[in-house]
């Protein structure tokens, strides 16, 4: 009899900490993408708060906390990060089941943002992307959406097939930083 | 060459995949005929000017944008969601 184990994306990668920056892999429990029908945003945000008491965010922004996070995911669509999703959003989005296919990963500490400032195309810089924006862009050349959700950490999602390529990415810029003091 | 989306504000070109005229907006009827086939498909402008592009915001958003550009000048005039663009 085969025993399979589950295993998470950054398995074997992540905890790293080089300088003052760590990166370590997120606790997301489900993630579920919400698509809302035409002319459907409303209910669907109003749904999406008395069920989960989130609001569906505005682009570029995150609702929520840790737990049950709303993160804007691009052109009419949110990922909805923690709780399993209720029945109740099926009447006015299209619900996708995205667990186990993104990665995410956490980054802390001074020069967090020099990390990222190396390797993604925005302003990341806390006077300009502060505590709940979010972005849809690219770490290196991998799509990716990056949130802060707090001062001084930001949460980045990856699709789960480019995890290595993602820890791999971060590694190199965050031993560029620290390299330099 | 930077682009503002209308959704994530102004991104570097890096970011976006380029599809063409945005002739496709207008595609004919099936049934429209011969003529205006061979039009759409064969028959494109070449302007040395103002001209209207299509962009996927492909490591963004994920929006269709129309880009509207000046090949001499090299600016970028004005970007709209191709959905507003269409209707």
């Amino acid at each position: 009899m085969v025993e399979l184990l589950a295993t998470s994306p950054c398995e074997g990668l992540l905890p790293l900490c080089i300088g003052q920056v760590t990166l370590r892999e997120e606790e997301v429990g489900h993630l579920t993408s919400l698509a809302p029908y035409r002319g459907q945003s409303d209910a669907l945000s109003q749904t999406l708060h008395s069920a989960h008491g989130v609001a569906f965010p505005a682009p570029n922004r995150v609702t929520g906390k840790a737990g049950a996070r709303a993160i804007w995911f691009g052109r009419d669509q949110a990922l909805l990060m923690g709780p399993e999703p209720d029945q109740s959003l099926r009447a006015h989005a299209a619900i996708a089941d995205l667990s186990d296919g993104w990665a995410a990963v956490r980054l802390e500490g001074d020069g967090a943002e020099d990390v990222l400032a190396r390797l993604v195309p925005v302003d990341l810089r806390r006077e300009h992307f502060k505590r709940g924006h979010t972005i849809r862009s690219q770490i290196f050349h991998l799509n990716a959406s990056i949130s802060r959700v707090d001062d001084n950490g930001f949460v980045m999602l990856v699709f789960r097939s480019m995890a290595a390529s993602l820890v791999h990415d971060l590694k190199t810029a965050m031993e560029g930083v620290a390299a330099r003091g | 060459m930077r682009i503002t989306c209308p959704h994530c504000g102004e991104r570097d070109r890096r970011e976006f995949y380029y599809r063409g005229a945005a002739v496709d907006l207008d595609r004919p009827a099936p049934d429209a005929g011969e003529k205006a086939w061979d039009s759409f498909v064969y028959l494109h402008d070449n302007p040395a000017g103002e001209t209207r592009d299509l962009w996927y915001h492909e490591g963004g958003c994920g929006a269709w944008l129309v880009v509207t550009r000046n090949t001499v000048t090299h600016a970028v005039l004005k970007t709209e969601l191709a959905s507003q663009a269409r209707s």
